[in-house]
């Protein structure tokens, strides 16, 4: 357990040490590489015959949440993901991935889509979190979330969900709770960005790389505290350096933990994605 | 005796404090007799300040009959959090002395004008009722017992939104806490969400907004991103009356506002009308 050393950490707070570089404010910058594969190079490279399904039948169509039929191996899915572009043009377009209400309520009526057609759901989580703008608060963007959240429990299908970049605090988990949650070995998950938990936590933003190495965001973290079922390795220099490598490790991996659901019922689909939530967080129990 | 010393200052600093309260929305100054008297309510603008858990529990249940569960689960410090002000473990210890409960939230059963409900009360005191993985568990747990005991489920939020120190165990306690509403959907178990001041992020964006019937306290904050955040992402101040009910009432969003001393009736009045 922690020391007493809280003093010497105040006094060396005051005197404001410099912000730390870390493997995980790497880790960070690597999820964030601009040259990072998205959402339209997996749809390439690992999917196929993908037939994108758009709006939510409320309001719009949010181009930051992509979604439709498609084909991964022999499989036949539903395949839902955050649509982070390349360039500006296409970030601007797209929100940088950042997801209004009606991009959440699209997921969900795609979701319950392949509920009906009893498919698998497959999510690709990409998203520096849901877009904090006036628009998304007026249409309800914390109601969108939080109904995809609780409906995601009594789903009647297999989810695998996969973090292939950032996975952005609730944004991500908008489209994220899944049967089993892989993680591409330089994607990150967190409750909130290393920026905005430095600038609350430590009052600067500049602080993020502490703040990052803090959070535990990185995927070997997160797998030894039982969040997500496994990691893809990607290739050495990352990501970036090897597509169809990367494509390649992310179709094996979704496929094998597919094909794990395969001669289960939905009961007890259900009750193992129930008893999964239900064993998330580490507590103390006093005496 | 230096310790001494900086005791005494910060005891006669916490008298003078406690003499009067300043609205946080009308910066009335109001003596703090009078702003407990009236449950913690501004009589000058009827802005609905923060209250104790246990007030709240007094305040709802009827006398004697609320039974505490689950009081001794309490937070694990299992990233070593530490920031600038120290470690996470020295943060909620020091939180559990001055409250004097275990965590963000105190859950139980009991009696609301003689009708059984469960309810998980928030307590803003506790790391500013913060959303952790003891939270988290303690709100599925009286989620549990109200689907086993067929009992109306109450949640009272008053929070900030997940807990940080804990990351990502964290946020799942949104997904942990939802997946205990969804199995009260499906049995047809009644779920109440009150929203109290402020109620954000990923409260806000988990059970806080999946009440079969939302209620919130007048002028109360309700919202996914904060203010702040959102102004710098549009690069305009936003408007007086942004992410308050009466925003998310004319937005949709809740059922309706009640005033703190009508809440009681108006929630008995409600599950009166429970008829399984």
């Amino acid at each position: 357990m922690t020391t007493k050393s809280n003093t010497s950490t105040k006094d060396a707070g005051k005197k404001g040490p410099k912000p730390s570089s870390n493997t995980a404010w790497k880790t960070v910058k690597t999820s964030r590489h601009p040259e990072r594969p998205v959402l339209q190079d997996y749809i390439e490279l690992v999917f196929s015959n993908f037939i994108p399904l758009h709006g939510d039948r409320f309001y719009a169509d949010d181009p930051a949440i992509v979604g439709g039929f498609a084909q991964i191996g022999d499989k036949k899915v539903m395949m839902i993901g955050q649509n982070k572009g390349k360039t500006t043009i296409d970030n601007i377009e797209r929100n940088f991935g950042m997801a209004k209400p009606e991009g959440y309520r699209k997921a969900l009526r795609l979701m319950k889509l392949a509920e009906r057609f009893n498919i698998p759901i497959v999510t690709i989580i990409d998203t520096p979190g849901a877009f904090p703008g006036i628009e998304a608060e007026e249409r309800g963007q914390a109601e969108s979330i939080a109904k995809n959240i609780t409906e995601m429990a009594k789903l009647e299908v297999p989810i695998v969900a996969v973090v292939i970049g950032e996975g952005g605090s609730g944004g991500a988990l908008g489209i994220g709770v899944g049967d089993k949650i892989l993680m591409l070995s330089n994607a990150i998950y967190s409750v909130i960005s290393p920026e905005g938990c430095a600038s609350i936590l430590w009052r600067d933003a500049a602080y993020a790389p502490d703040a990052a190495k803090a959070l535990n965001l990185t995927a070997n973290a997160l797998y030894k505290l039982d969040v997500i079922d496994e990691i893809i390795e990607e290739p050495a220099g990352g990501a970036h350096t090897d597509y169809n490598k990367t494509a390649s490790s992310v179709k094996n991996a979704v496929l094998k933990n597919l094909k794990s659901f395969e001669n289960i019922s939905t009961e007890e689909l259900l009750n193992l994605r129930a008893e999964k939530y239900a064993a998330m967080g580490k507590f103390s129990i006093d005496n | 005796m230096a310790w001494y010393v900086k005791k005494d200052i910060a005891e006669t600093k916490h008298v003078r404090k406690t003499l009067w309260v300043k609205c946080k929305r009308c910066s009335s100054h109001i003596y703090e007799s009078e702003w407990k008297k009236n449950l913690n309510v501004c009589p000058n603008c009827n802005f609905h300040g923060s209250i104790t858990s246990k007030e709240r529990i007094e305040l709802t249940f009827d006398k004697n009959t609320f039974k505490e569960l689950y009081a001794n689960i309490s937070p694990l410090d299992s990233l070593k959090f530490v920031d600038l002000k120290g470690s996470y473990k020295d943060k909620y210890e020091a939180n559990k002395k001055k409250s004097g409960i275990n965590e963000a939230v105190v859950t139980g059963h009991g009696k609301i004008n003689g009708i059984k409900a469960v309810a998980a009360v928030m307590d803003f005191r506790f790391l500013g009722g913060s959303l952790g993985s003891g939270t988290g568990e303690k709100i599925l747990r009286a989620a549990n017992y109200a689907l086993k005991n067929k009992i109306p489920y109450i949640i009272f939020s008053e929070s900030g939104g997940a807990r940080m120190q804990e990351g990502v165990l964290s946020l799942m306690q949104m997904a942990k806490t939802c997946s205990g509403i969804a199995l009260l959907n499906k049995s047809n178990i009644p779920f109440i969400s009150v929203l109290a001041n402020p109620t954000t992020g990923g409260v806000t964006a988990s059970y806080a907004m999946m009440g079969d019937i939302n209620i919130a306290e007048p002028y109360a904050v309700i919202g996914f991103a904060g203010r702040r955040v959102i102004e710098q992402t549009i690069g305009e101040k936003l408007p007086d009356d942004f992410q308050t009910a009466e925003y998310l009432l004319d937005h949709g969003f809740v059922d309706t506002i009640v005033n703190r001393k009508d809440m009681k009736d108006y929630l008995s009045n409600i599950l009166s009308y429970y008829n399984r």
